[in-house]
């Protein structure tokens, strides 16, 4: 489904990711985890072709996507949960999920709309209040419906559970292991590496810009470098 | 009575003025909302939507059409046309190969564009200002005999009904369409609606056709209203248009219409209870005012970063 092979990133002079490699298959949820600065969002943002990668192949569906335009790959069945939610803030609830299904026809907006407020109803009750003014979870829960109102075959999410209460997280995961039900192929970042690797069919270990371990989430779990370094011994 | 009267011929000059003005504070506000920078080459799109209403009003009344809304409807539709293709341009050429280089850059590449306009109609029409015809005559008279006459012509109501359509469809565009609906997002966060597929290319260049077309409406009604054009017909009102958007705050839609009728109305009470002198004084004055005590304008919003 994607594949980077060796990919390099340069933000300037300085390279960010040193050739990495990795592979999500169709129908898996796959976890990278790694610490702060270690390239993880460097990495997501080099699949959606911005910054480009300066090295390496990277496919989508077996086609190659290295040097595409951000605008067509993300016209291709791929769509992402950004690091930081990304909601439009002035515009509202319903406005915010159209732009997610831009190139869909209204009958395939609505049906797609009908779909995220049945995963979330929060958002159904917030319509049509601006997105600016709702809380750090909710906007959340946005971020994740516009990404799906593009009906992706591929999710790419970036730190979903970032700065919100457990309670959202417990949530939020729960929505993410449905949407995995779903078909949906995902790609997920994550600090919170127990949750993400607990939920991961396989994960990847990334550290400053190298794949440092990979193995399926449970193995991943119980493995001891791992849980030094990301699960708190 | 009669101050009354003198007051509100002053207040009608002005909010025609300011009309006028807040048509083209939209092409300034509009550019500087999705792009943050400011499109200093937008007063000449204007004063090429003026010349070229013009050209096509000269060019019906030589085949010998002179059904005043056809000459007017025809002139706009052409004035827009050519307008909005400058506008076109000028993105493609002076910004977007410099796109998010240093600000200082387009800045510059954009006051080079200005000139060279100014200096291409300066070779082809000649630097003498040419005589508009006044197509929209006559109007009313309000007041007695004796005294002050407060008149309102038919070519201020032209101004007023016409910038009042252009608002109302571009207020809807915005709210409602799906373009519309892009701008927005695409002025919230550029790299968030191109992550959403959107080609933020487009919606940019869209953002200067709308604002250059409506530069074009401001450009025929003026320069019917002034009775000529030259080609630096486009500087002051640039500038006093860019002051308008600054004014209301710039980024913001309402700001800049707000903008606009505000600095329309103090210069026309300027002139009409100082001197005409001193109109540019406290626009100018104004806009100084306004940077000191509420830098973000009227309606502008502080841009606040939510962690």
């Amino acid at each position: 489904m994607l594949v980077l092979e060796d990919v390099h990133t340069h933000y300037g002079k300085i390279e960010a990711l040193h050739g990495v490699s990795l592979e999500v298959s169709r129908g898996e949820l796959v976890s990278l985890i790694g610490a702060n600065g270690a390239g993880k969002t460097t990495l997501l943002m080099t699949v959606c072709g911005s910054p480009r990668a300066s090295n390496g192949r990277i496919f989508l569906e077996g086609r190659e996507i290295t040097g595409d335009t951000t605008a067509n790959i993300m016209r291709s069945g791929m769509a992402i949960v950004p690091e930081g939610r990304r909601v439009f803030s002035g515009l509202t609830v319903e406005e915010n999920l159209a732009m997610g299904g831009f190139f869909n026809s209204k009958e395939e907006i609505r049906k797609s709309q009908a779909h995220v407020y049945e995963l979330f109803p929060r958002l159904k009750e917030r319509e049509h209040q601006r997105a600016g003014t709702m809380s750090g979870g909710e906007q959340q829960m946005l971020a994740i419906g516009r990404a799906l109102m593009s009906k992706p075959r591929i999710l790419l999410m970036d730190e979903p559970s970032l700065g919100l209460a457990p309670l959202v997280i417990k949530q939020i995961f729960e929505i993410i292991g449905q949407l995995r039900e779903e078909g949906i192929t995902i790609f997920l970042v994550e600090q919170n590496a127990h949750q993400a690797l607990n939920l991961a069919d396989r994960g990847y270990v990334l550290e400053t810009g190298r794949i440092r371990l990979h193995d399926t989430g449970k193995n991943l779990l119980n493995n001891p470098e791992v849980q030094a370094a990301y699960l708190g011994g | 009575m009669q101050d009354l009267l003198y007051f509100s011929q002053q207040l009608i000059n002005g909010l025609t003025i300011g009309s006028a003005y807040a048509l083209i504070a939209i092409g300034y506000t509009m550019v500087y909302g999705i792009i943050g920078m400011i499109n200093f080459a937008h007063g000449e799109i204007y004063m090429i939507g003026a010349y070229t209403a013009l050209i096509a009003i000269t060019g019906l009344a030589t085949l010998g059409i002179a059904w005043l809304p056809a000459v007017l409807i025809v002139a706009l539709i052409c004035a827009m046309i050519v307008s909005s293709a400058m506008g076109w341009a000028v993105e493609r050429t002076a910004y977007r190969p410099v796109r998010g280089r240093h600000r200082l850059i387009p800045l510059i590449s954009a006051i080079g564009m200005s000139i060279f306009l100014q200096n291409y109609v300066h070779l082809a029409q000649g630097s003498r200002n040419i005589g508009f015809p006044a197509l929209v005559e006559g109007g009313l008279q309000f007041g007695s005999g004796e005294g002050f006459q407060m008149s309102l012509s038919y070519m201020q109501i032209t101004i007023f009904i016409t910038t009042v359509i252009c608002m109302t469809a571009l207020s809807l565009f915005i709210s409602r369409s799906r373009i519309g609906r892009a701008c927005r997002a695409v002025s919230q966060d550029l790299g968030m609606a191109n992550l959403l597929g959107i080609d933020t290319n487009r919606i940019i260049s869209a953002t200067f056709v709308i604002g250059a077309a409506l530069a074009a409406v401001a450009g025929l009604l003026l320069g019917m209203y002034y009775g000529s054009v030259d080609p630096l017909f486009g500087f002051i009102a640039g500038l006093k248009a860019f002051t308008a958007a600054v004014l209301g705050g710039i980024g913001s839609i309402p700001g800049a219409m707000l903008g606009g009728l505000i600095l329309g109305v103090a210069e026309s009470l300027t002139s009409g209870y100082l001197s005409g002198e001193y109109k540019d004084v406290v626009s100018f004055g104004l806009l100084i005012l306004i940077l000191l005590f509420k830098p973000t304008g009227l309606l502008g919003k502080p841009e606040v970063e939510k962690i």
